[in-house]
This record gives C-alpha cells, structure tokens and sequence, in this order.
C-alpha cells in the first residue's frame, strides 16, 4: 500500500528523518511509535505532500508520489488527522463534514449552485458526526468545541473522504478514557476496507489496534516488528528508558 | 419568495430582519438619485459593487488584494474603447470591459496566488503599477494624462444624457454584479472560500487545489470590480489615469474595512459613506480627503476592527444569543442552532 524508501528531511543541517524504508501492508493497521522528536510528524508531513523530502521516495499503491502536492496526494484517497487539531474556527461542525464530503466528491468549484445543495449530505454528515460521538452538535462552530472534542472531529473529517489509506497523527491525545475506549472501537470498525498507519504515545491504543509497530528514534528505524516483540526489544527498551532517565 | 430568498444573503439573522434589510438596501438602491445629486448616486452604486468584489478577495478569502484599481481602471478604459469604437449598447461594452479585466486578471493571479498576507499584496500592487505605466504610456489607446474622453451612453436610441435616466439604465448591471457575489458567497465554493481563508493547510489535506480555488476566486473578483468600473466610465463620459491609480486600490481597501470586510452588506456601506464624503468635502472646498480617509481608516482599525457591518452584527447576536440558549434548554437537543456564517 505504502513505500518508503530511503526517505530522509534535513532541516539546515538537522536530520528530522534519515533513510527511512518503510513498508505498509495492504490492510494493515501499521503504528509508528517513538519518543518525541524522533521525526513522527515530519515523516507523515512527508508523506501527505505538507513537506517535502531532500532523498528518497514515497510510492503509495505502487505509484510514485514523491514531490506531489498535499492535494494531490489527498486526492488519491489518502486522508490525514492532524496531530494539533487543524479546523477551520468559524465554520459549524456540519460544515465542516460538508466541506470534507464535497472535497472527496470534487464539486467544490460549483459557485453558481446554492450552498443549500449541501443538505443532500445532511444523512452523512450526521452520521459520522455520530460516530465519532459529536451526534446532536451539527450546529456548533468548531472554535467553541473542547481539545479531545476536536480531536473526534479531526477523526470525523478524515473519515469523510473515504480514503484507502488513513494517517492518523495521535488520534486519542487530549480525549478521557471513555473517549479512547470509543476512539479504538472506531478504528477497529473502520479498518475493514483500509489501510492505516497512526502515531500513538498510548501503548494501549497501540497494543489493541496496531498489526506491525515502527519504532524511531532520532529520525531512523530502531526496530519493527507486532507489538509483542518491539517490546521486548533490548535497543527500544533502552530508548525509552533512556529519555524517561533524560 | 424570491424574497425570502434572496434575504438568505443575511444569513445568521432572523428571516424578518433579512427581509427587511433587503427591502431597505432595494429602496435605497431605487430612490437614492431622489434624494441626491444622480452623478453621486451612479458613484456611489458602483463602487458598491467595487467593494463588494473586492470583499470576494478579502472578507471570505482571506487575500489582501493592494492591485484592484488594475480591474476597475482596464475595464473602464476597455470599456470605454468598445463604446466609442463600436457604438455598441453601453451594457455590452461593460460587459466587454468587464470580461477584459477578467483576462487580465488570469495571468497576474497565476504569478501571485502563491505568495500569502503582505507579500500578496505587495505582488498585486507590482503588477497594477505596471498596468497604470502602461496606460499611462500606450497614449494612442488611453489618451495618456488627458484620458480617454467623449465615451457614449448608447442604449438602443434612448436620451440618457441625463444622470437621473441613466442611474436606472445602470442599475441592473451593479444590482446583478451584487447578485452574482452573493451566489458566489453561498455556494459550495463559496464554503470553500472560507475554508482557505481560515485553514490553508487544512483545506489541502481535504483534497482541495487551494491555488487553483484562489485563481477562480481572484479571475471572479476582477471580472465584477470590471463591471463596476464599466458603469463608472460610462457614467463619467471618460477613463482618466486615477481609474488604474493605486490610491483607487487604497480607497476600495478602506471602504471594506471601514464597513466590515466579509459581510457584503459591509462594503456596501463602506462605499456609500466614503464617496458621500468625498463629495461632501469636494463641494465644502475642503483639500484634505487623504486626509479624512486615512484617519477614518485608523480609527476603525484600531477601535472596531470589525468594521461598521460586523461590529452591529456582532453586538445583535450577542444580544440575541441568550434566548437562544434558553430555547435550547428547553429540550430541543436535535435543533441546529443559526449556523453562524459570514454574510
């Protein structure tokens, strides 16, 4: 599904990420976990166009992406959540899921219709609101919602466009436990027909959804592997005790 | 019905209160050569519409065009040239004006769409420098500094040599360069709009060509700011250099700040105060427009930054918002609140 191979980003002299070879499975639920600054949210900015990489390639279902624009890249059903919730303050949340849906159906040059031809997706709309657990709330601007509320809705606009593959950037940050435990359902209900790769600190969200795990550290590949055997790996044990010693 | 409509152009308010703002904006609109001098009136409906096509730009994108004059000014002296030259009917030669300024626009929004905030405006202001040098040179086609004169108010063998006659032959181009920026506004590309202006990155990662989207939006702010400056020149008899001026930019600028950029009803009356009180000081004898201008423009910047519009809007749905809660509490979880969009 996705390729990476030899993916490095220097920031003026920083390696962020150094050739990485990255490799997800059709279908699987992929994690990439590591300590913070190991280059997890460079490496999905690489990878949906946001920057772009100094060497290496990004092939995403055999095709070669690397260079393209976040929007094209979106448009070849790759959706993404953002690590800080990235909505747009004034609009409603339906709004918001309107403007996700009618991006994925390409109508959005349309400036002669009436925005009231949104209502066809009233049905939708709810009901992904509903599972994300935003049910009732169409009507409210995204600005006024609480952290782990936009971190759903995040969730939300990312589901929205039906993609093959989704990138989720630390999807249960900020949420209750309540919120994580219905976030992981969600996830395991809609991997069905996708691919998903997610940055997650909670080794719970981690141990219950993720088939492979990638650990980073200082922008490389410290090992990977199913949850079980990252683990207990000597070198991830070390880096993990290490900066918690830090 | 069309009414109602039409009255959705207030979204956010209450449909009695949009339908009479309408109903107010409409008389307005059809007695203002009443109740003053007809020349004033034209001015005032056209750069209405100027405003308003700026605000495309500005209020719902989010992009500070410094180079609208470039629009205005080659509609009108195109317009002027197709009026002349052809003798043609004058909306057709506005529409001519209107489409060349669109034309126009294509290329200098393609080299500038990609910069944002202050290095936008500063590309947009290059670029209507250099069409002012070019009319201020190419005087075989614009006349120079003397302008372009003697441009005809042909309309099917009808006398509009006078003002009063010719306002209401006008008003239908300006009121449907107002209709078409209000449908812009409320339609699906129109939510897209906002989306840039609020979240660029976010609206690429929803699949969204935001370069492409600003191109549209720019092509279809020049094409209406030509429309307006069509009428304007046909109005006027004559295309003078102030029309591609930059301080014709400036003006449009303030009158959305002033009124309230990203409401439409805002530049509107921006635009009304501003040109009254240009005249207002013209005939007084007063030499200081820049003056008063800049000044009005400094005071709304730093006491209501939501210009005249936004900062009545805002006070009544302030007031409005407690009954809403109440209501809300009273047990209907399932109604949507006024979703609270601009316009």
């Amino acid at each position: 599904m996705l390729r990476t191979s030899g993916l490095s980003k220097e920031f003026s002299g920083f390696r962020a990420v150094s050739d990485v070879d990255l490799s997800v499975a059709d279908g699987a639920v992929h994690a990439l976990v590591g300590p913070n600054g190991a280059g997890k949210t460079t490496l999905f900015n690489l990878l949906t166009g946001f920057i772009k990489p100094t060497s290496g390639t990004i092939t995403i279902e055999g095709r070669d992406v690397t260079g393209m624009r976040p929007e094209q890249i979106a448009q070849r059903g790759v959706a993404r959540s953002f690590q800080i919730a990235s909505l747009f303050e004034e609009l409603t949340l339906a709004e918001h899921v309107e403007l996700a849906l009618q991006g994925r159906d390409g109508t959005g040059y349309r400036f002669w219709r009436s925005d009231k031809r949104l209502r066809r997706y009233a049905a939708e709309t709810d009901g992904l609101l509903d599972q994300v657990g935003l049910g009732g709330m169409s009507g409210v601007p995204a600005g006024s919602l609480a952290y782990g509320q936009k971190r759903a809705l995040e969730l939300a606009l990312a589901l929205a466009l039906s993609p093959r593959l989704l990138l989720l950037d630390e999807p249960t940050a900020g949420m209750g436990v309540e919120d994580v435990a219905r976030t992981i359902e969600l996830i395991k209900r809609v991997r069905a027909d996708r691919t998903i790769v997610l940055v997650e600190h909670n080794m719970q969200v981690v141990s219950d959804l993720a088939d492979t795990v990638t650990v980073l550290q200082f922008g490389k590949v410290l090992a990977e592997g199913d949850y079980q055997s990252v683990r207990n790996d000597p070198d991830v044990i070390t880096a993990y005790l290490g900066e918690a010693v830090a | 019905m069309i009414l109602t409509r039409l009255a959705t152009l207030t979204n956010g308010w209450n449909p009695a209160l949009r339908i009479g703002l309408l109903v107010i904006g409409l008389v307005l609109a059809f007695g203002l050569p009443w109740v003053m001098y007809p020349p004033v009136a034209l001015d005032i409906a056209a750069w209405a519409l100027f405003a308003v096509a700026l605000d495309l730009l500005l209020g719902y994108t989010g992009m500070l065009s410094f180079g609208h004059a470039a629009f205005w000014g080659s509609s009108a002296y195109a317009t002027g040239i197709v009026a002349i030259e052809t003798g043609l009917p004058f909306p057709v030669a506005v529409l001519g004006g209107a489409l060349v300024a669109a034309a126009l626009a294509l290329p200098i929004a393609m080299l500038s769409v990609r910069r944002s905030g202050i290095y936008f405006a500063m590309v947009t202001l290059a670029f209507a420098q250099l069409v002012f040098f070019i009319a201020n040179q190419w005087r075989s086609v614009t006349g120079g500094e003397n302008g372009l004169q003697g441009i005809p108010r042909e309309f099917f063998g009808l006398d509009l040599s006078d003002s009063f006659y010719f306002y209401y032959a006008a008003l239908p181009l300006i009121l449907l360069g107002l209709l078409g920026a209000w449908r812009v506004v409320h339609s699906p590309f129109g939510r897209v709009m906002v989306a840039i202006r609020e979240n660029q990155a976010r609206a690429r990662a929803l699949g969204y060509p935001v370069d492409r989207y600003k191109v549209q939006v720019f092509v279809l702010s020049a094409f209406l700011a030509g429309l307006a400056g069509g009428v304007y020149a046909i109005g006027h008899g004559f295309a003078s250099l102030q029309e591609v001026y930059w301080t014709t930019s400036g003006k449009v600028v303030v009158m959305n700040i002033l009124g309230g950029m990203g409401t439409l009803w805002g530049p509107v009356l921006g635009a009304g105060i501003i040109v009254l009180l240009e005249d207002y000081l013209a005939t007084a004898g007063i030499d200081a427009v820049g003056l008063v201008t800049g000044l009005i423009f400094v005071v709304t910047v730093l006491l209501f930054r939501r210009g005249i519009w936004g900062t009545v809007r805002h006070l009544v749905r302030s007031r409005r918002r407690p009954d809403e809660r109440a209501a809300a509490q009273e047990g209907e979880p399932e109604s949507r609140p006024a979703p609270a969009r601009q316009g």
